[in-house]
């Protein structure tokens, strides 16, 4: 056990992280350079097109040392993205040390100052290690200041690197060995070992990835997951390398997969602990369930797809623990699904994934948070629909999740952003100067301003230097309202949202200035209204068609002229219908667009 | 029965809403002219031996054509096809080629419906869109016609030009109407992407004008011709009685043609094809014995689409009995549906199974058609 390190990488994204990572692997021989494709960790499509990590994963290298000896180092990957910040902590809480990198042409990031306390809050020991020290706009000193200023580290602790170019591979080799205590625990105690991650395999189910902390598991062993109580038998464990190395045992301090015929990812939660079955063993702390933040409809856009729908969920969700789901009907789009979602992105990357991997299109509808309406009796009624709004006067009040929002930026963008938040009706509750011009800016503010386009606004705002990280601090009443839209007199259930009453007008002369570009003329004339109960709020008119037929039509205009009115038709196949107005399907995504 | 149309690709200048394929550069005409005759030749049996009602010369501009070039096309295709001895037959011309002259040429070549592009009598819209001629040549052209001797005369006309008012417009169908040509064929100004109107139009230097002020300018146009005893018998022709295009119905009523010449299109009554729109390429290839094609065969979803979208332009419309006939096809309750509601509007007639649109309706036509359009099973 002593010479095992076990270890993440704390960046921001595009910082270098996966790169750096790459360049470890080759540098351990882990991987041979045949092997070697760009990025090897991220090996799911998506996630190297969009050069973040969405799942995280572990791979173990061997190195030997300037003090000739072997060491085993298990480098932890963690996920890059504000959604996904429970298994980020715990992925830390698998590991003793932590390397610190940050982009000596970018600074110091929002989510960089995040990960790095949860980092410390476990005791891990920071490596702080400067990345694209060879790009020409690096500024190494400035940096390295912000870095000594952030963790009270020496400057010569920091260790100048570049992933791209290899630059210093081998001094964080060296410091990884002799900075980062070895892991500690009993491997003759009870068997305790937490689960930071799982990955679906088509053929051998689902395959869990764990830390143990004390005790010794040994392949064919029948093991319990304590916090879902399910026992399985260990089939095969063993240690990942670039491919699976089963093993006979594994003893505490190692990293390594476990496959038990687990067919569905949910069985398997981050942060659950693997004791023996019949022990008495105590779970490790930290355990969560993980709760979705952001949830909105997801529906076939061929109604006749649902069936199709269904079953490209379910297998989407044997790799997706954290996506969760029930049927929804909507009068406007027919069946569909309600769904939950760990954040924004999440939310994207499961509609692409259904576009990309099972060839679905989908219609999603106007996302929400979870909010509580507090009944006149005192009960709580979570609603995460519009449709879900009980009767307003049936409750006293309605509370909303509120965040701590952590920004950083250069100093000259702070009126920008501060004008920004406030108008998401934030509260500034500190601001801070980490370097003479890079500031934090702590904000309170409801989750649900955030969850449309508060990020691309704050990058643009601050031409991309702005980083943004955030955690849930509870409910607080709000004035929460219902807005409805009607087109020529009917609701569109699919177009309802759950709105602040000082932001509902605007909201609602917006949408439906928008719905009024997209839906298209039809032989009537359309009125779009929006609507808090019975009070229309605003109004927008399609005009009827008043002329739509061309001059000409004689030999060579038949083909081309049919072809074009066919795929006219063809295009209308695909709306939807509301009483007598169809409504093309951009129309249900134009709230996510509004500006 | 059965027409064929001749396209000559060549005109003195291009009119800057002209997207019909031509050149402005007369060097190759020798050379196509001699193509036009191999391709008649080739092509000799598409149409199967039927009797030809129609013989039309398009284009471009067939009227800067010589007599002697003209008859030589004309005698191959009577020495080749069988064209009625009452065949309609029509020649395209601008007005400034029109001497008296060279229309008694014209007369004596056999051809007796003359197509005549005046398009407006303001000379501000002619020189706007480049046209060649002036409004006393267009004047001129259809006085000297009659002179020479054709009983048989169709005008075209542009409306909507963006910077005219409805009262030019008026003014335009008045001085038409005092000539009382026996066909006339009015056409909105349309932007077409690869012209000088559509590059301008890109650029943002030009700005046609507004869906109602074209509108109007229809309704105008319907109300005027219909007082002068005109039938609109296809949202862009209208016609003294008895006065329909055999040549144009033929588009409509899916009776089979023969397209000759670059850009040129034929129809089967089953399969469309045409011909390369560029010159040089066509010469080559029929100098090579190749025809320039591409071909098309029609789904049945696709020939009940044409048939719907073509008729339902016309002052015949729409016969279930053709449908059911021709296609073995009944209309769909949807589409029954459908046409109650334009019935209801005011938009549609539908009696004795036959759907017409009503002057109102006909604004909507290309709406109403695809809406009715069937898709492929």
């Amino acid at each position: 056990m002593k010479n095992i390190r076990n270890f993440c990488i704390i960046a921001h994204i595009d910082h270098g992280k996966s790169t750096l990572a790459d360049r470890l692997l080759e540098f351990t021989q882990t991987v041979s350079g045949r092997q070697m494709q760009a990025q090897l960790l991220d090996n799911m499509d998506l996630e190297r097109e969009r050069g973040i990590t969405i799942k995280s994963h572990a791979i173990q290298m061997n190195y030997r040392a300037d003090d000739g000896q072997e060491y085993v180092l298990n480098l932890i990957d963690t996920p890059g993205h504000v959604d996904f910040s429970y298994e980020v902590s715990r992925s830390i809480a698998a590991c003793e040390g932590a390397l610190l990198l940050v982009d000596s042409s970018q600074g110091i990031e929002a989510q960089t100052i995040s990960n790095l306390y949860l980092a410390l809050e476990h005791n891990l020991m920071i490596i702080p290690v400067l990345n694209k020290i060879d790009l020409p706009g690096a500024m190494p000193e400035e940096v390295k200041d912000e870095m000594v200023d952030l963790l009270g580290c020496d400057r010569d602790e920091i260790i100048p690197a570049s992933g791209k170019s290899g630059i210093g591979i081998k001094e964080i080799l060296e410091a990884i060995v002799a900075r980062i205590p070895a892991p500690k625990g009993d491997p003759e105690g009870p068997l305790q070992a937490m689960i930071f991650d799982s990955v679906f395999n088509s053929f051998r189910g689902i395959e869990v990835i764990f830390r143990i902390f004390n005790g010794t598991i040994r392949k064919g062993d029948k093991v319990k997951f304590f916090n879902t109580g399910k026992e399985y038998g260990a089939d095969e464990i063993g240690i990942l390398r670039l491919n699976q190395d089963p093993q006979q045992e594994m003893k505490a301090g190692n990293v390594g997969y476990l496959i038990s015929g687990i067919k569905v990812a949910k069985e398997v939660k981050v942060g659950d602990t693997i004791i023996h079955a019949g022990s008495s063993a105590q779970p490790l702390k930290g355990f969560e369930n993980v709760k979705p933040m952001v949830f909105a409809g997801i529906y076939p856009v061929d109604t006749t797809e649902y069936e199709e729908l269904r079953a490209s969920m379910e297998k989407l969700q044997l790799n997706d623990a954290s996506l969760v789901w029930e049927p929804e009907t909507s009068a406007a789009l027919g069946f569909g699904f309600r769904c939950g979602f760990l954040g924004m992105l999440h939310m994207e990357i499961v509609q692409e994934r259904l576009e990309r991997e099972f060839d679905m299109t989908v219609i999603t509808t106007v996302p929400s948070v979870q909010f509580h309406a507090i009944k006149t009796d005192g009960s709580v009624l979570k609603v995460s629909a519009p449709s879900e709004m009980p009767e307003p006067n049936t409750i006293s009040h309605i509370e909303e999740p509120f965040i701590k929002a952590q920004i950083i930026t250069k100093s000259e963008y702070i009126g920008a952003i501060l004008s920004l938040c406030i108008d998401k009706r934030g509260i500034i509750i500190n601001q801070s100067y980490l370097t003479v011009d890079r500031v934090e800016m702590i904000f309170e503010m409801p989750l649900s301003e955030i969850v449309f386009d508060f990020f691309d606004k704050l990058k643009t705002i601050s031409r991309g230097y702005a980083s943004l990280d955030y955690e849930l601090i509870g409910f607080r009443p709000s004035t929460m309202v219902k807005l409805d839209i009607m087109l020529n007199g009917e609701k569109v259930d699919a177009l309802s949202a759950i709105v602040h009453r000082d932001k509902a007008y605007e909201w609602g002369k917006k949408l439906c200035e928008k719905l009024r570009e997209l839906v298209p003329r039809q032989m009537f004339e359309i009125a779009i209204q929006a609507s808090i109960g019975t009070k229309i709020i605003a109004r927008e008119t399609v005009k009827a068609l008043r002329k739509n037929v061309l001059a000409k039509c004689y030999g060579g205009d038949i083909s081309r002229k049919r072809k074009l009115l066919e795929k006219q038709k063809k295009g209308k196949k695909r709306m939807r219908q509301v009483g007598n107005v169809e409504i093309p399907q951009e129309a249900f995504m134009a709230v996510l667009k509004l500006d | 029965m059965a027409g064929i149309y001749i396209h000559i690709p060549f005109c003195k200048q291009a009119c800057y809403y002209c997207d019909f394929h031509f050149s402005t550069s007369l060097a190759q005409k020798e050379n196509l002219l001699r193509c036009l005759q191999q391709e008649l030749h080739v092509q000799k049996d598409y149409l199967g031996g039927a009797p030809i009602e129609t013989v039309y010369l398009g284009g471009g501009t067939p009227s800067i054509l010589s007599q002697k070039e003209l008859g030589d096309l004309l005698n191959t295709v009577r020495a080749l096809y069988a064209v009625s001895p009452q065949a309609e037959i029509t020649l395209e011309a601008n007005p400034d080629d029109l001497s008296l002259t060279h229309l008694q040429e014209l007369y004596q070549l056999g051809i007796n419906r003359l197509s005549i592009g005046i398009q407006s009598f303001n000379n501000g819209f002619l020189h706007s869109m480049n046209r060649a001629h002036n409004a006393e040549e267009a004047l001129a052209a259809i006085h000297l016609a009659r002179q020479a001797g054709f009983s048989n005369i169709s005008a075209d006309l542009i409306y909507a030009f963006p910077h005219s008012d409805h009262s030019l417009w008026q003014a335009d169908l008045q001085q038409m109407l005092a000539f009382r040509p026996e066909h006339i064929s009015a056409y909105c100004l349309t932007v077409e992407e690869k012209t000088v109107l559509g590059k301008w139009t890109k650029k943002g230097s030009f700005q046609p004008a507004d869906e109602e002020f074209a509108a109007h300018q229809f309704e105008q146009l319907q109300q005027a011709l219909a007082e002068a005893g005109y039938i609109q018998y296809e949202v862009s022709n209208f016609c003294l009685p008895g006065y329909e295009s055999k040549h144009n119905s033929n588009y409509w009523k899916q009776t089979p043609y023969l397209g000759i010449g670059p850009s040129a299109h034929s129809y089967d009554g089953h399969s469309r094809q045409y011909n390369i729109s560029n010159n040089a390429l066509y010469c080559k290839s029929i100098e090579k014995g190749e025809l320039p094609c591409e071909k098309e065969i029609l789904s049945q979803e696709n020939a009940i689409n044409e048939y719907l979208m073509t008729n339902l332009r016309t002052v015949w419309g729409c016969d279930s009995s053709f449908l059911e006939k021709q296609y073995d096809f009944q209309w769909l309750p949807e589409q029954l549906t459908y046409i109650q509601a334009l019935v209801a509007k005011g938009l549609a007639h539908f009696e004795q199974g036959v759907l017409r649109l009503s002057p109102q309706g006909l604004l909507l036509a290309d709406k109403i058609a695809a809406d009715l359009f069937v898709e492929e099973s």
